[in-house]
């Protein structure tokens, strides 16, 4: 069976059986290594992506149910610019604050966090530790993330601001 | 965060104070935000087949026979057992008991404990063919609690003074039992490695790792191979916190074992079940304290007796419970003490390395006694605290005399006035008087006070003379080159900040060479918090020596003349061995002198809400004031600190595995629980720096310090709300609901349940349809 989707804005069709799972859809015949596994079954986040603007575990997903949807990766969040890759606002903030230490974690935290950006929510501190609370990280004790969602909250505030 | 310099003099010498200094970005941080970055199982080698591991359910049993399904195509696959084996059937590590591979015959020691390997050339193959091993196995008597145990693995008994005249003379004498259970380092990438062979027959993996070394040296032993053949390689690593010291040993020599036998590249990628039910925990504990005190709050005695469980096999624990036990008085200058400590083996999957080492164990006990004490005597935990903690000048249990580096009182001060504690203390007390039956929360304030040994214990770090190398390359490069691995904690970052300081030039203009041990010199594992003290101290060192010659060479500054020298000179290269610090020595025959050439401290404020109801205990707020020497990242060293606070409060409050018939019963994550974003408290750090003057930049390291006092001085809160003391960790709701009844608490932590046969109640017939 066919299945049709898009990944991070592009057109992708994929023969994979109905009930192979997202991330391996991803990870292994896309070669979108990014999204990390962590346990397989729901429980830390890793995997994480957006799927139609939504927070998913992608380890939970089967492919049978991606039809038509648009996925969107770690690798969709970076903008390549003319002169390489560049960081978006939210990578920028995590990597001033502190908030990726071993890093294998950052993928599907930061697909909660813009998922949190996204949601217009006030970036309080109570709101933000919500939006991660399905993604889990043994380095950093959380606050760093903390911060960089909300420093990228308020740049992003400045920049709408702005325009 | 703060960063205070103690007001005590401390010889200042360059580079300067770190305040306000511009630090650099992380080094890995662009490719691990952008999805870049390579972990383990995100490397490709076309043609690699699956490797899996095929386990003991046993506990304790002969080996009579591994057994293949005859109906199943074998050929299809590889099989390896013990018999496969080229070298020595043994894990390298401190003692050589372990087997690689459990063999036809041979003694299996725990339920996890691997047997036979197989490679398939894709996963369905795989999954298939494990079904079709069987184990024929006869079973032996276990041994699951550590008091019952014969078989002991290391002990030390050490302390000075005389601790039983003393504790005769004492006006007050508190006892008490402790006893703490294992924890999961649950770092979010599972144990990963890839074997490739190789065409001179030799073999190189690629894994997710924290000393390249211990593998290096595994597979020479296991596979009869020299230096030259084996090459080992960290891929990105997705944190370790000592989980990944020794495990990885095992899985490469298994998947070496496997790529040697097909011929082809072979992934031993372990799922989050696997690694949780078979590879290392932190070590169980039993801690019995007597402790004297006088009226007035001066400890005059302490008398410690120690039990770790080391589960199965030596692994590190000999090197763990001399940690434990040079630690377990805690940081106290005590004149009569007396640790008796041992080790002992238990038919559970061997115990390891965790963030701390021994020492978070032994010092929760410390400070529960410290804290019971204060209650006694009716002093508040601060003061006392202040009356007894070492000085400049203090004598430790194994005689070794304190530096001026001592930083106890100043984050004990620290943490205290920034947490209000006094203040807050005398709040949740007359709440706690006040409160009436039916009161459905209540808050609690507790503190915590800890020491930690920078670097290896004793000799360790002298017997292993690393090497830490710094070069301009042929292509006009300056180039680090160590073994010590980039886990998160920022040692790609530290150590080019570092260098540069000391050749003033751009941090850009450092670079790190890769974890290959084809490359890198062993500049030992990256353990200990060790990292940026010695390995670091080592780069300086070798800096001021490259800059010298180049300086001696070109008469001009080193920044404005190195692109010249390389040009002309061609490459220069600095190999840096470690040299014992002046002055510092330890007999590890008599146990006394230096046992560590620093320690860093560490103070805790932790407050709680307890439910009444549930009593299920929310952790708001955590005060940590750690002393690290020098802070050579200011972002980077509080992540440590906070992250490990974290650790300490999941050690505290929910990480428990508990186990029947010596299986792990949780072992996946859906049942070991760890902190998530809303368990998680506020964490504030303040970073005290008392330089060690020893090494060139001041540094003690920081990764472990926070361990030690997070779980005592959360305990230490839920006392103060509740009024109950809970001796087990973690502090469950079950156990803490005992102490408030004053029942006793459910099963300690960290033994193993039986199920004796006679209380499995057979299937009944279903007569319903009578």
């Amino acid at each position: 069976m066919t299945t049709n989707l898009t990944v991070n804005g592009a057109p992708v069709e994929t023969e994979a059986p109905g009930m192979r799972r997202l991330i391996d859809l991803l990870r292994e015949d896309l070669g979108l290594t990014g999204t990390k596994e962590g346990c397989g079954e729901g429980e830390c986040g890793a995997c994480t992506v957006l799927l139609d603007g939504a927070p998913v575990l992608s380890c939970l997903v089967p492919v049978c149910q991606v039809g038509g949807t648009d996925v969107r990766t770690v690798e969709g969040l970076t903008p390549v610019a003319p002169g390489g890759v560049t960081l978006g606002v939210l990578q920028q903030a995590f990597l001033e604050t502190g908030g990726a230490q071993c890093g294998i974690c950052t993928p599907g935290m930061l697909m909660a966090g813009e998922a949190f950006l996204a949601s217009g929510l006030e970036p309080t501190d109570d709101a933000i530790r919500e939006a991660i609370a399905g993604n889990l990280c043994r380095c950093t004790g959380y606050t760093k993330i903390i911060d960089a969602i909300r420093l990228a909250s308020e740049r992003e505030g400045v920049r709408r601001g702005a325009a | 965060m703060t960063i205070e310099t103690p007001a005590r003099a401390i010889p200042a010498r360059s580079p300067a104070p770190t305040r306000g200094v511009a630090v650099p970005l992380r080094r890995e941080g662009p490719a691990k935000l952008t999805g870049t970055a390579l972990y383990t199982d995100d490397l490709v080698f076309p043609g690699a087949w699956y490797g899996a591991t095929i386990r003991s359910t046993d506990a304790h049993a002969t080996l009579l026979g591994i057994d293949l399904d005859p109906g199943f195509p074998w050929d299809r696959v590889v099989v390896v057992t013990a018999d496969d084996i080229p070298g020595k059937n043994v894990v390298a590590s401190i003692a050589a008991d372990q087997p690689i591979l459990v063999p036809v015959g041979g003694e299996i020691r725990h339920q996890a404990e691997p047997v036979a390997l197989i490679a398939a050339p894709d996963r369905d193959t795989l999954r298939e063919a494990k079904r079709r091993v069987t184990l024929r196995t006869q079973p032996l008597p276990p041994v699951y609690d550590p008091l019952e145990s014969e078989i002991v693995f290391a002990h030390y008994d050490l302390g000075r003074g005389d601790v039983d005249a003393a504790l005769a003379t004492a006006d007050v004498v508190v006892e008490g039992t402790y006893r703490v259970g294992h924890q999961e380092q649950l770092y979010i990438e599972n144990n990963a490695m890839i074997a490739l062979p190789r065409d001179d027959g030799g073999i190189t993996v690629h894994g997710s790792l924290q000393c390249p070394y211990y593998v290096h040296r595994a597979l020479i032993a296991g596979m009869a191979l020299d230096d030259a053949h084996v090459q080992v390689v960290q891929a990105e690593t997705g944190g370790g916190f000592g989980g990944k010291e020794e495990y990885p040993s095992m899985i490469a020599l298994h998947a070496a074992l496997l790529a040697r036998r097909t011929g082809k590249p072979v992934r031993m990628i372990y799922d989050r079940h696997e690694d949780l039910s078979a590879t290392t925990k932190r070590h169980p504990a039993v801690i019995r304290h007597r402790t004297g005190l006088t009226r007035d709050g001066r400890i005059i005695a302490q008398d410690i007796d120690l039990v770790l469980d080391g589960g199965a096999y030596t692994t590190l624990t000999p090197v763990v419970l001399s940690r434990a036990t040079i630690h377990a008085g805690g940081p106290y200058d005590v004149a009569n003490v007396r640790i008796r400590s041992r080790a002992v083996m238990t038919n559970t999957p061997p115990n390891g390395a965790f963030r701390g080492f021994g020492a978070p164990q032994s010092e929760f006990a410390a400070e529960m006694q410290v804290n019971r004490a204060a209650e006694r005597l009716g002093i508040s935990p601060l003061e006392l605290r202040r009356r007894n903690v070492y000085r400049a000048g203090g004598t430790t249990p194994t005689q070794q005399v304190l530096g001026v580096d001592v930083a106890g009182l100043d984050v004990l001060e620290r943490a205290a006035e920034a947490s209000g504690f006094e203040r807050t203390r005398e709040q949740t007390a007359s709440a706690r008087a006040a409160r009436r039956p039916g009161a459905r929360t209540a808050r609690g304030i507790g503190l915590a006070l800890a020491w930690h040994g920078a670097g290896f214990t004793g000799s360790g770090e002298e017997k292993m003379g690393s090497v830490a190398s710094l070069e301009i390359t042929g292509d006009g490069e300056i180039r680090i080159l160590t073994a010590s691995t980039e886990m998160g904690q920022g040692t790609k970052t530290i150590f080019p900040q570092l260098v540069a300081a000391e050749l003033e030039i751009a941090y850009e203009d450092v670079v790190m060479a890769p974890q290959d041990t084809s490359f890198v010199p062993d500049s030992g594992p990256t353990v200990a918090s060790r990292t940026a003290m010695v390995v670091g101290g080592l780069l300086v060192h070798a800096a001021r020596r490259l800059r010298a010659e180049v300086e001696g060479r070109t008469g001009r500054p080193f920044g404005l003349s190195w692109r010249d020298d390389a040009r002309e000179h061609g490459p220069t290269r600095i190999d840096e061995q470690f040299l014992p610090y002046p002055g510092r020595h330890f007999d590890d025959d008599t146990y006394t002198g230096d046992a560590y050439p620093s320690f860093g401290w560490a103070a805790a404020v932790a407050e709680v809400e307890v439910d009444l109801d549930t009593a299920e205990v929310a952790v708001l707020r955590v005060v940590a004031a750690d002393d690290v020497g020098r802070v050579i990242h200011p972002v980077l060293c509080e992540g440590q600190v906070e992250g490990g606070t974290l650790q300490a409060v999941g050690y505290a409050t929910i990480e428990e595995i508990k186990l029947l018939d010596g299986r792990y019963l949780n072992d996946r994550l859906q049942t070991y629980l760890i902190p998530t974003s809303l368990d998680a408290p506020r964490l504030e750090t303040i970073l005290v720096e008392a330089r060690f003057e020893d090494a060139p930049h001041g540094a003690k390291g920081v990764g472990e310090l926070p361990m030690d006092v997070g779980a005592p001085a959360v305990v230490a809160a839920i006392h103060d709300a509740v009024g109950a003391w809970i001796h087990d960790l973690p502090a469950t709701p079950e156990r803490i609901l005992a102490a408030i009844a004053g029942i006793e608490p459910p099963g300690p932590p960290g033994v193993s349940a039986v199920s004796s046969r006679s209380d499995v109640v057979p299937p009944q017939p279903t007569s319903d349809a009578a």
